[in-house]
């Protein structure tokens, strides 16, 4: 590719400046991220504080008025990107697992691979198998999403994104909507794909993973990233009262 | 990929959370019910036709007295011609109304999808046809047609004649295609909005995720107001009579003619095609009602 003057020493995702409003309310308000290949990054904030919106602007879901992104040196908000290139190098998992109904579970993982990608069907069937496997839900490749767990379905969105076999993953609150129980194996899987050296970014409210597997985190409120540092320092000496306040209600 | 097993969540309840499918129109209430007619239809018990036949055999007694023309006489008739009005006549109503409602469908379609398109030219266009059509009395489209389309069309030194039973099929289809357009709106519009961005995250194009994540799921929501909209088609195929085509009720009234116009043989001749219309019209629109509540259901 002739525009990804990128190589592994440089940022692989890239915000600066970034600005983005829905009509008149503007949601990120200057916005500078750095994440390194194999970093994980968590973003934490109050509900409100434009987390989705930031992790979703990313992936070119959302649109930026200002500044710039860009992912392994693709300018994410180029007119004359190749989005779907810049899509298969970023995974994203949603809160709401989104899996498609229609299909089975080892579908929803093959579909991509095999209608976008056009990969032959043996090697992508081979490859969903053990992605299911990883998530640790061999046996489950014939049900549907709607006969699976909020947990299952979770670990099987995130082996469908991994199927793609995206350079960075992207995680929206992946847990907020599971039991307490269902967490933990969700957490587990990524925890793993982390250990294997996949680039993260999450958003979350669980202050203890973030603790355990963030490289670095940061605090955003209104739009603003108030704070950031890697977890050791971040969590005991958060210097602004915004982020003490965020802390001591959520801790 | 054909359904081995219902679908949890589309064709069956799902044994865990789903996002669900949205309210198939959410303007309800603003938009007028499209099963009125069916809903109608199908609340009527299976019996009616002989509440109809006995009406039919009653109708001396309330109507006139025995004139020179027996009543009896006008049954007779009416079993002579019963061949040539079902396979002549309504067979053609028949035929018409699978014609009218394959355009209608795929020109529905069409317009459909061109009704969420993402050129804003195009879903305005799309807009207005449907809009104009769904809107407009379908004997007005009727006679627009017939007085608007040549009677021949030459193409390439070729005479192609144009009878006038396939403008009426052509009359018919253009209110299916807009209010099909409508269902395919509807339904593609009721599949929830997270469904396509899960879809461009995994980079597939618009028209991968419109054939291959969101159609297939609310396609079966699609069947039943698709059925509802034949069983009103083929109540309205008697309008073309109006246009004089040589459907069930034309041939009626011919074959009337053709028995001296007795006025015996109304209550007969047309309490007739009211049951064969009957007998067809009413097991669709009971399975589109049943249907319809089976899909509506919060799966
Ligand atoms: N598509 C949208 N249109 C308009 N406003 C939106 C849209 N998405 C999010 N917002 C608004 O942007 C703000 C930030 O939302 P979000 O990024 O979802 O925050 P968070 O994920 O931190 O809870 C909220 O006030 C929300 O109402
Ligand atoms: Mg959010």
């Amino acid at each position: 590719m002739p525009d990804t003057a990128w190589t592994p020493d440089q940022p692989i995702v890239s915000l600066k400046d970034v600005h983005k409003s829905f009509g008149e309310l503007e949601v990120l308000r200057g916005v500078s991220i750095d994440v390194m290949k194999g970093e994980v990054i968590c973003i934490i904030g109050p509900s409100g504080s434009g987390k989705s919106t930031l992790i979703r602007c990313i992936n070119g879901l959302n649109d930026i008025q200002s500044g710039s992104i860009t992912v392994e040196g693709l300018e994410v908000h180029d007119p004359k990107l190749d989005k779907l290139a810049l899509r298969r190098k970023v995974g994203m998992v949603f809160q709401q697992y989104n899996l498609f109904p229609h299909k089975t579970a080892l579908e929803n993982i093959m579909m991509a691979p095999l209608k976008v990608l056009k990969e032959p069907k043996e090697e992508v069937a081979a490859r969903a198998r053990r992605l299911l496997a990883k998530v640790r839900l061999d046996g489950k490749e014939d049900s549907y999403p709607g006969e699976l767990s909020g947990g299952q379905q979770q670990r099987v969105a995130i082996a469908r994104s991994l199927a793609m076999n995206p350079d960075v993953m992207l995680f929206d609150e992946v847990t907020a909507a599971l039991d307490p129980e269902t967490v933990k194996e969700v957490l587990v899987t990524i925890k793993e794909l982390a250990g294997d050296g996949m680039t993260c970014i999450l958003v979350t409210h669980e202050m203890g993973f973030a603790r355990e597997i963030a490289d670095h985190i940061y605090f955003t409120d209104r739009g603003v990233i108030v704070e950031h540092g890697p977890p050791a320092t971040f969590f005991k000496e958060a210097k602004d009262p915004r982020t003490k306040e965020f802390l001591s209600q959520i801790l | 990929m054909s359904a081995r097993r219902p679908i949890p969540g589309l064709g069956a309840a799902p044994s865990t959370d789903l996002p669900v499918l949205l309210p198939f129109d959410r303007g309800k209430g603003r938009t007028p019910d499209i099963y009125l007619a069916t809903r109608w239809l199908a609340s009527l018990p299976p019996w009616t036709p002989l509440l109809i036949l006995a009406v039919m055999l009653a109708w001396p007694l309330v109507a006139h007295a025995q004139g020179r023309y027996a009543y009896s006489d006008a049954f007779d008739a009416l079993f002579r011609w019963m061949p040539f009005l079902v396979f002549e006549g309504f067979f053609f109503n028949i035929l018409i109304s699978f014609l009218a409602m394959a355009i209608g469908t795929v020109a529905g379609a069409a317009l459909g999808l061109a009704q969420i398109s993402l050129n804003p030219m195009l879903r305005r266009a799309a807009w207005f046809i449907t809009q104009l059509f769904r809107n407009s009395p379908w004997l007005v489209l009727l006679f627009i047609v017939l007085l608007a389309f040549p009677f021949e069309i030459v193409i390439g030194g070729v005479i192609i004649p144009i009878p006038d039973w396939m403008k009426a099929v052509f009359g018919l289809s253009l209110p299916i295609m807009a209010n099909i357009s409508e269902v395919v709106r509807g339904a593609v519009q009721s599949v929830p909005t997270a469904q396509w961005e899960a879809s461009e995250s995994l980079a597939f194009t618009r028209r991968q995720t419109m054939w291959q994540i969101i159609l297939p799921q609310c396609f079966k929501r699609m069947i039943p107001p698709w059925m509802n909209w034949y069983a009103i088609l083929t109540m309205a195929t008697p309008l073309c009579s109006l246009l004089g085509v040589e459907e069930l009720i034309t041939l009626s009234r011919q074959a009337m003619e053709g028995e001296d116009n007795h006025p015996e043989l109304l209550v007969p001749f047309f309490g007739f095609a009211l049951v064969i219309f009957f007998m067809y019209c009413y097991p669709i629109a009971r399975a589109t009602i049943w249907l319809e509540r089976k899909y509506s259901v919060k799966l």
